[in-house]
């Protein structure tokens, strides 16, 4: 019930912050027009901000290069399409990603070199030192056997924490020897 | 896979509704002294806040790691589960609005599949265009726009030069102030390679530091998860993230590969998300498959634009069993899935996908030779890929290939980048490569492909150009093609397989596509040099458009995508809705059938059932057909000189027995007899369950020690009242095994595993237990009959 509530408000949160920065932009619509060459004049793009009704030869293609009787000539090679953008979201969207990529790299560094170095200077002082290199156990029933007779002594919220990010530790290096080492799956 | 109600019609046969009527399976409701932490009927499970962190309690029913599941099984549990409900509904106003809810909580799921692989799927094409263009310079005004969109209000562009503009500048240009020259080259030739190498290092860490189950395409272990196979994590937040992040790292960076695959992946996590929010679905992994079919189709459709082409694709490619439910669900999901990709925008046109085409010129009956010579070379070109990757990954997975996966990457990448720089048409990205071959060439393009000598005094509409002589800039574009064909060849065989997120649809496209734009301008130019020739006469008149370059195009992409991936009705879809011409159906169909004919002469397997193959998995195809004589008993176990059958009494074995059964053995499984003399079968029970109760029953009653008995009938034997308290088990066994008798020819034992799923069937004769037959036996059976190895098959 909870992670549906949570996963609700994650959505409107997103909704609500595309909204605000999705306001239409009068930059963001164009009518292009892409005009072949025609006699001596060499071929020309036409662009403006006008909306599709106005997105025809005659209003978009400034200053006409011919004139009188060539003008429907010229305008029917032309072809004018009408285009549209939108560029708050793609502002949200490459920050959104880069700043993910950050913090995912971030991460990385901590757990690939500073975590062994504060963990060698920490040793002994706290009670999360599990071997990391623990042969994956190969018992049908390990974690069962963890479940069962894992003592229930301060259940708050660090402990909480730090146990989910051993086990998450756990599987993943399980991951890792299957698919890099043992080259058991996805090979 | 099976689109048929097969499993209603066959599951209506009288004989086995009485099955499973007797089936009194109560392994819905927890163990007697299991704490309730984990329940079972609620649908919204309240729990504390912070109960996801705690580990999952693994209940009775559970699967384990790399093992099947009972696809009988789980549809009797939900058949249960269903009753209830209706039962309960007519009991109050409270009951009947939850049995409404559960009855929708399917097409909620589907709403937010398709929400949120709509999403991830414009996030993804938005990433990847914008990085790939930071590879060659950056836009000065706003760094968050990639080449087109920063010059999108600019002035300055020329027809020449569409996508010039002074906002974005290329790196040399930024760094010494100097566009052109040698050294600029230099500069650009080497930040191409280094910005290359960056984006497939941090997507190769990222996928071995966060979530190595995150590489490859995802395609062949889906297949086979859906088949009935776990693999837990697969399907999982992190993979999910660090798949999204590493696919536009790996597209980015140049290398030949796609992200059709791996957009399937990503929709089917997305699936396995929002299976756990509802409970019929997260406790029933039957029911969890039917929703990971549906997010497969919504993948594809986003993929490619192409929502029909999706629901085909899952019902031909990736699914095991379809009911018609699915199909009406999976449609669903990959319209909203669409929808909402359409509505992110991402190419700011309204399109889909990059490489929409609106033309359409018709063909003509002769242009026929040609399409099918397309087939053929596609066909071959599928063979010869096929072979090749599984070659190269078959070397990677046994020699030292293997324990260097970082430095591949690199190593590929790098090759890929120096090589890719000085060809115009493998720098840019595959995908502007395919969008280019596919156009045609009206008097509007100026690029190199369309430098068609023109007449100056012709006056036409822009779709009706007759066939001109090529230009030098044609000639230069076709070698220049031609040295990508080859490179592209080469290279993605290397490319498909590494430990890094690569889709395989996007490269064979390319290659298909310049293999038949090349045939295509050859056939527009013999037609405009040699018009007074008789095929040519009756069809091509001079100053009549008669061939149209970019259709051949589309053929050999079609044909290309179809050697290597066997698929049929889903491409000709797929290719269609691609294209929006329904005139096109003929070639392309003709091209696919072609290809697919050629390839199957070589080879029966795609390259999705190959690398099936390659890592042993267990996976029943249904389309291979078992034509030989054997018998049951030539396949079952124990063997002659095998050990006797593992079983358990029904109530003579103590806990220490079992306890020790279970230690010396490694089966997952045992039958239960009525007695080792009599040996009559009574029903199997599953070595999870069993080794779960024991512990249980250990800890939580009194007076069960190793002595107790363990019976399986209703009531207790007649002991001595000397005897500690006996254990009853009769909750966790499966009253209905399968059985066949021992004369049951094997092509009968296969029909019934492939058909309902199974994993084990036991062997009787008269009524007396004779061996049992696993799945892996099964498989193994069948490919020593193919001469294959038989030790490849790996699980269980």
């Amino acid at each position: 019930m909870k992670s549906v509530f949570l996963l609700e408000a994650l959505f409107l949160a997103c909704f609500v912050l595309l909204n605000q920065v999705t306001a239409k932009n009068s930059e963001d619509i164009r009518c292009k027009c892409i005009c072949p060459p025609y006699r001596e004049f060499p071929g020309q793009i036409y662009k403006q901000n006008v909306s599709l009704k106005d997105c025809n030869c005659l209003h978009v293609v400034e200053p006409m290069p011919v004139e009188g009787k060539d003008v429907e000539a010229y305008c029917l090679r032309c072809e004018c399409k009408y285009e549209e953008r939108s560029s708050g979201t793609i502002k949200v969207t490459i920050i959104m990603y880069l700043s993910i990529l950050g913090l995912l790299l971030l991460y990385m560094v901590y757990l690939t070199l500073l975590e062994p170095i504060l963990k060698r200077r920490l040793f002994g002082h706290s009670q999360l030192i599990q071997n990391d290199d623990d042969v994956g156990d190969q018992q049908p029933f390990a974690n069962a056997h963890n479940v069962l007779s894992r003592s229930h002594s301060r259940p708050n919220m660090l402990n909480k924490v730090e146990h989910a990010q051993q086990r998450w530790r756990r599987q993943v290096q399980e991951q890792r020897k299957s698919v890099f080492d043992r080259h058991v799956v996805l090979s | 896979s099976f689109v048929l109600n097969y499993q209603n019609s066959f599951l209506n046969n009288h004989a086995l509704q009485s099955l499973l009527v007797l089936n009194s399976l109560p392994v819905c409701s927890p163990l007697p002294g299991v704490s309730s932490a984990t329940p079972t009927e609620e649908m919204n499970g309240a729990g504390n806040l912070m109960d996801f962190l705690d580990e999952p309690f693994p209940d009775v029913g559970t699967y384990e790691d790399f093992h099947t599941i009972d696809w009988l099984r789980e549809k009797s549990r939900d058949t249960d589960r269903h009753r209830k409900i209706t039962s309960k509904s007519k009991e109050s106003f409270w009951e009947l609005i939850k049995s409404l809810l559960d009855a929708w909580s399917g097409w909620v799921v589907m709403l937010l599949i398709g929400l949120l692989s709509g999403t991830l799927a414009g996030v993804i094409d938005l990433a990847v265009d914008w990085m790939t263009d930071l590879k060659e310079g950056v836009c000065l005004s706003a760094f968050w726009y990639s080449h087109e969109q920063c010059c999108w209000t600019s002035n300055e562009t020329t027809f020449d030069d569409r996508d010039k503009c002074p906002q974005w500048q290329k790196w040399a240009e930024l760094m010494t102030g100097h566009a052109e020259g040698a050294g600029a080259y230099v500069l650009n030739y080497f930040l191409y390679v280094l910005w290359a190498l960056l984006f497939s290092f941090l997507a190769v860490s990222l996928v071995r530091v966060f979530a190595p189950y995150a590489c490859g395409s995802g395609i062949p272990e889906i297949k086979t998860i859906l088949s009935g196979f776990i693999i837990r994590g697969y399907l999982g937040k992190w993979t999910l993230l660090i798949k999204t992040v590493t696919l536009v790292l790996a597209v980015s960076s140049g290398l030949s590969l796609g992200k059709e695959g791996p957009l399937v992946h990503v929709a089917c996590c997305c699936g396995n998300l929002f299976c756990s929010l509802f409970s019929k679905y997260s406790k029933n992994e039957g029911k969890r498959r039917e929703v990971l079919s549906a997010a497969a189709a919504a993948g594809v459709s986003v993929a490619f634009g192409a929502p029909i082409g999706g629901v085909l694709f899952s019902l031909e490619e990736v699914s095991y069993y379809f009911p018609l439910k699915t199909l009406w669900r999976s449609f669903f999901a990959a319209l909203v899935a669409a929808f909402t990709l359409r509505s992110i925008n991402p190419f700011g046109n309204s399109r889909l996908v990059l490489f929409y085409v609106e033309y359409h010129t018709p063909w003509y009956m002769a242009e026929l030779v040609p399409f099918i010579l397309l087939g053929v070379f596609g066909g071959l070109w599928g063979t010869l890929f096929i072979r090749a990757n599984i070659a190269w990954c078959r070397r990677r997975k046994t020699t030292q290939l293997g324990k260097y996966p970082v430095l591949e990457v690199i190593a590929v990448t790098g090759i890929t980048a120096v090589l890719a720089f000085p060809n115009p048409y493998t720098r840019r990205s595959t995908s502007e490569l395919i969008s280019e071959l596919f156009n045609d060439c009206g008097a509007l393009e100026s690029s190199q492909l369309c430098d068609y000598i023109n007449n100056p005094n012709m006056s036409r509409p822009v779709d009706d150009i007759p066939d001109r002589p090529a230009g030098p800039g044609v000639y230069n574009a076709l070698w220049q093609l031609a040295l990508a064909l080859v490179f592209k060849i080469v290279i993605t065989i290397f490319t498909f397989g590494m430990k890094i997120p690569s889709g395989l649809f996007i490269p064979s496209m390319a290659v298909g596509a310049i293999a038949g734009r090349i045939v295509g301008i050859a056939v527009e130019q013999m037609a405009y040099h040699h018009h007074d020739w008789i095929i040519f006469k009756n069809w091509c008149r001079p100053g009549a458009d008669c061939v149209t370059p970019g259709l051949y195009a589309m053929v050999g992409a079609a044909a290309c995508l179809g050697g290597v991936t066997r698929m049929t009705v889903s491409l000709v879809v797929i290719m269609f809705e691609l294209t929006g011409g329904l005139e096109y159906i003929v070639p392309l169909m003709a091209a696919a059938v072609t290809s697919k004919w050629v390839a199957d002469a070589f080879g029966k397997e795609g390259i999705y059932e190959s690398h099936i193959q390659l890592n042993g998995y267990p996976y029943l195809d249904v389309r291979d057909e078992f034509t030989h004589r054997t018998l049951a008993t030539d396949v079952m176990r124990p063997r002659r000189n095998d050990p006797p059958l593992a079983v358990l009494t029904q109530d003579t074995t103590t806990v220490e027995d079992v306890e020790a059964l279970i230690k010396d053995t490694d089966y997952n499984g045992f039958p239960v007899v009525v007695s080792r003399e009599s040996e009559r079968l009574i029903g199997f029970v599953q070595r999870r369950d069993l080794t779960l109760a024991i512990k249980t029953a250990r800890q939580k009653q009194d007076g069960v020690v190793s002595s107790s008995v363990v019976y399986f009938t209703e009531d207790a034997p007649q002991l001595p009242a000397s005897n500690p308290q006996p254990l009853k088990l009769r909750r966790i066994l499966n009253l209905s095994p399968f059985t066949v008798t021992d004369h049951t020819p094997m092509e009968t034992v296969v029909d019934i595993f492939r058909k309902l799923g199974l994993r084990q069937c036991l062997v009787t004769r008269s009524g007396r237990l004779l061996g049992i037959i696993t799945k892996k036996d099964v498989l193994r059976h069948m490919a020593q009959m193919m001469n294959q190895d038989p030790e490849s098959i790996m699980f269980n």
